[in-house]
């Protein structure tokens, strides 16, 4: 039962907004529209994250990809307020380039490369559900296959031999490809943290939400969110 | 005033999808006897620093920090007189 005061259903989602980022309006709608939850934009050069319960760092182009992918977002005002987020156990979902940024900041471990390929790859892509246990997968069957596209040119995912024996043996590694596209080491598509409150996933659930545009199964992930914040 | 020539590179032990593409093609345009290509970046910064040890501190402090991502990249710093 719920406390008094607390909310009853669902929850506040925020969206952060970088300079280059392009998939932020596509998760505001997924959030507003299909989920029918509260959500906000959150300008990076916001120090406070108060009042949110999910904080979503979308696809694009933060800083032009200069550097490295994600790694001068990474400083942003923002990010301090969303490391102490995560690391008071508020979930935080990043999609590609934001899974990227997640990587620069250490929320996640590991690192992106180029794809195999140096293409920049676009379409749809099969995913395997490998853990069903965390906030953002729990409405997917353990095993099932989905459909969720992928548009990235660094999704070429690195850890070394000691890392990749942690994310197995903690079962923090949520999604796999069926065939892996980009060089991706174990075909990891999206890993949590050991809390597994922090998720990082290349491909687009947020471009695949609704079955009128190819696929709904990305929708599954912001579902797994909102059950998760209505049972807290 | 000094300037500091860093040069980041991929870690031996990771792949380079770059370097072994730009292999491909030198080896199509006919140079056999490539070993191996790995690529890089290169990044200069000049600043103010009271010695050349002193200006690399410095600068391997920003290395660590925002240039080179330990986990995929190693760095290396040649501290030069500023033209």
């Amino acid at each position: 039962m719920c406390a008094v005061g607390a909310s009853a259903s669902g929850g506040k989602f925020g969206v952060v907004v970088f300079p280059g980022s392009n998939c932020d309006q596509d998760c505001f709608h997924v959030i507003k529209d299909v989920l029918k939850q509260e959500v906000e934009y959150v300008w990076h050069k916001t120090t406070s994250v108060d009042g949110f319960d999910c904080l979503i760092i979308p696809g694009g182009f933060s800083y032009g990809d200069y550097l490295r992918c994600g790694a001068i977002a990474r400083f942003s005002l923002i990010m301090e307020s969303v490391i102490k987020f995560a690391n008071n156990g508020g979930l935080v979902i990043g999609i590609c380039n934001g899974f990227q940024v997640l990587l620069e900041a250490g929320l996640l471990p590991g690192a992106m490369m180029r794809n195999t390929n140096l293409h920049f790859i676009c379409k749809y892509v099969d995913l395997k559900v490998d853990s069903t246990n965390t906030p953002f997968s729990s409405e997917y069957k353990k095993g099932q296959v989905i459909r969720i596209p992928i548009a990235h040119n660094e999704g070429n995912y690195y850890i070394d031999e000691k890392g990749l024996a942690e994310l197995k043996k903690n079962d923090q590694i949520v999604f796999r490809y069926v065939e892996n596209p980009n060089g991706a080491i174990d075909d990891i598509a999206g890993i949590v943290n050991k809390n597994r409150n922090v998720l990082g996933i290349m491909p687009h659930p947020e471009r695949s939400s609704e079955e009128d545009i190819g696929s709904d199964d990305g929708l599954v992930i912001f579902r797994s969110i909102k059950e998760w914040l209505d049972d807290r | 005033m000094f300037e500091a020539q860093i040069k980041v590179t991929l870690k031996k032990t990771v792949a380079d999808p770059q370097g072994l593409t730009i292999k491909h093609v030198l080896e199509s345009f006919g140079f056999s006897d490539i070993d191996n290509v790995r690529m890089g970046k290169f990044i200069t910064v000049t600043l103010k620093a009271k010695d050349p040890a002193a200006a690399k501190d410095e600068v391997a402090k920003m290395c660590g920090k925002l240039l080179a991502n330990p986990i995929i990249e190693d760095y290396t710093v040649e501290i030069k007189c500023a033209p």
